[in-house]
């Protein structure tokens, strides 16, 4: 692995939040993940970043236990949650807020509803006061007075951001971004950068990225690893990425094709 | 071949592993959910949906199947001098069978249908994931509700469905048939026993709980894309109508049965 910035592979707040051991992960014959070790610094924002297809959503479904490892361990906290029992599970999954790729905002339920699920799913307090707690989230994520709305009715990039706010709701500890940015204009997806900034810096969360967009990789990131074939090639931050040695890395970040899809294409020819 | 035997044999039998432990989730969270007032804040839609909805749907399909049972029958129950007894012959099998056979076709159709595609949506949009996320659990929120739904309304429909396709027997063979009234409705009370209300009642129940797991176990399942989603659709339908069919063959053959060994032969008394 290249580690151009070794300085930020020292975890300056103590035990990461989340480590990830060896884990392994295949869908049928595809391998998907092939041995990867990350930690996730207690306080920083981590950027994964890596071509479409490369596992990269995979990584944060394993965080969550959306998914279970073929092989290897994830630890949260220094607890090991990849076989851990669905019902002491439950009681960690407060502490995560997940941004989908879709939003994945439940259609049949008002803004305001969505926002106020979680809170009302886990916290014991009235339908009002989750009301009010759903109000202040979407006034973080600048979007109050739609509470009424239906997702339906709104642009894409107000669907992340309620999408965010739902994420936030119930003051989670590691916020987990699953390409924040895609499918929004740069204008619409600087605002999401700008709201993972302000989120980080008023709430003082952990957070993980995974994106293919290199300019809100840079924005946003403390510390930027890449993901290719499976493994972690690459672990640094946002300036030193740009001046990466390894090839592959290069490629990625400025937007070249790689060598064997050059060479497949020209065998094709 | 052999090995593609073996192939799809495993591959079945993961399914059915797979389904298995879906219902036994399901059934998990049954008890629970039925004295949790959010489940039945979920199931108040889901009510509206499976039974308001569909009602429209089983009546003309039961007053059409008794407007047919009554044309078809009529020619030879008169030759046969029986034709008071129409009534009697089209309530029963309406009762015994074709009510709560219809009744669950219709409810595969037009509800596993539309749940299928909804549930199907929700984990192509990955919706079901979030919920997972918010440490919600999804079979207590999506599936206890429908399944319920499915289970308490399928009885109401097939109930429904009976009394339309009576109403339409008793207008080809009073107004059209000219047969007299009262003989055609004092013939079903004497023929129509309780034991065949609680075999339909049973059925029906059996058909709509069948329902519902199926459709909700093919909408948690589906592929994705919407392709996916609408294979899901047609898979939930057909298992469904497949379902109801064996099952009815084997309730059937059971409660039959017991009849005999209970009550013995019995004729039908027509005057």
């Amino acid at each position: 692995m290249d580690r151009s910035a070794p300085a930020t592979n020292v975890h300056p707040n103590g035990e990461p939040v989340v480590r990830l051991e060896g884990v392994r992960k295949q869908f049928g014959k595809l391998v998907v993940l092939n041995g990867v070790d990350l930690t996730l610094p207690r306080g920083l924002t981590t950027v994964i970043i890596g071509e479409s297809g490369a596992g990269k959503s995979v990584i944060l479904k394993h965080i969550v236990r959306l998914l279970q490892p073929d092989g290897g361990a994830v630890y949260y906290e220094g607890e090991r949650i990849d076989n851990l029992p669905e019902r002491r599970l439950a009681k960690i999954r407060p502490d995560f807020g997940f941004l989908f790729q879709l939003s994945a905002l439940f259609d049949s339920m008002t803004v305001g509803e969505n926002v106020a699920f979680p809170i009302l799913e886990h916290r014991q307090v009235t339908r009002r006061e989750a009301v009010r707690r759903a109000r202040e989230k979407l006034a973080l994520v600048g979007l109050e007075g739609i509470e009424k709305q239906m997702p339906a009715e709104l642009s894409g990039g107000q669907r992340k951001r309620v999408a965010l706010a739902r994420a936030i709701a119930q003051d989670p500890k590691l916020i987990l971004y699953d390409e924040p940015t895609t499918g929004l204009d740069p204008p619409r997806a600087d605002v999401i950068n700008e709201l993972i900034l302000k989120l980080q810096h008023e709430l003082h969360v952990t957070s993980v990225v995974v994106t293919h967009d290199m300019a809100s990789a840079t924005k946003v990131a403390d510390r930027i690893l890449m993901l290719y074939q499976g493994k972690i090639i690459y672990e640094g931050t946002s300036r030193s990425i740009l001046e990466a040695d390894d090839a592959r890395v290069r490629c990625f970040v400025h937007g070249r094709a790689f060598e064997e899809d050059l060479q497949s294409l020209q065998g094709a020819r | 071949m052999l090995s593609a035997l073996g192939a799809k044999t495993v591959e079945t039998l993961a399914a059915f592993g797979r389904f298995s432990l879906f219902t036994w989730q399901m059934g998990r969270w049954l008890l629970p959910g039925m004295v949790r007032p959010r489940t039945w804040a979920l199931l108040m839609p889901e009510l509206y949906e499976v039974g308001n909805r569909t009602l429209p749907v089983i009546a003309v399909t039961g007053v059409f199947v008794g407007l047919v049972l009554a044309v078809q029958s009529y020619d030879q129950l008169e030759a046969a001098g029986f034709e008071r007894g129409m009534g009697t012959l089209l309530t029963l099998t309406l009762v015994r069978e074709l009510g709560p056979v219809l009744a669950g076709v219709m409810l595969a159709g037009r509800v596993g249908g539309a749940l299928t595609a909804e549930l199907g949506t929700m984990r192509v949009t990955e919706q079901i994931s979030a919920l997972q996320v918010m440490g919600a659990d999804p079979v207590r929120h999506l599936v206890v509700p429908r399944f319920l739904a499915c289970l308490l309304f399928a009885p109401l429909l097939t109930f429904w469905c009976n009394v339309c396709g009576s109403l339409a027997g008793w207008f080809v063979a009073v107004r059209l048939k000219h047969i007299p009234s009262s003989p055609y409705w004092y013939n079903i009370s004497a023929n129509v026993e309780t034991f065949d209300l609680v075999l339909g009642f049973v059925k029906s129940l059996v058909f709509g709980g069948a329902i519902g797991l199926i459709a909700c176990y093919k909408g948690f399942h589906c592929r994705t894309g919407a392709e996916g989603v609408g294979r899901a659709c047609t898979e939930a339908f057909v298992t469904s109508f497949i379902v109801i069919l064996a099952t009815d063959f084997f309730i059937g053959t059971f409660f039959s049965g017991l009849y005999r060994a209970l009550y013995g032969f019995k004729a039908l008394a027509i005057s």
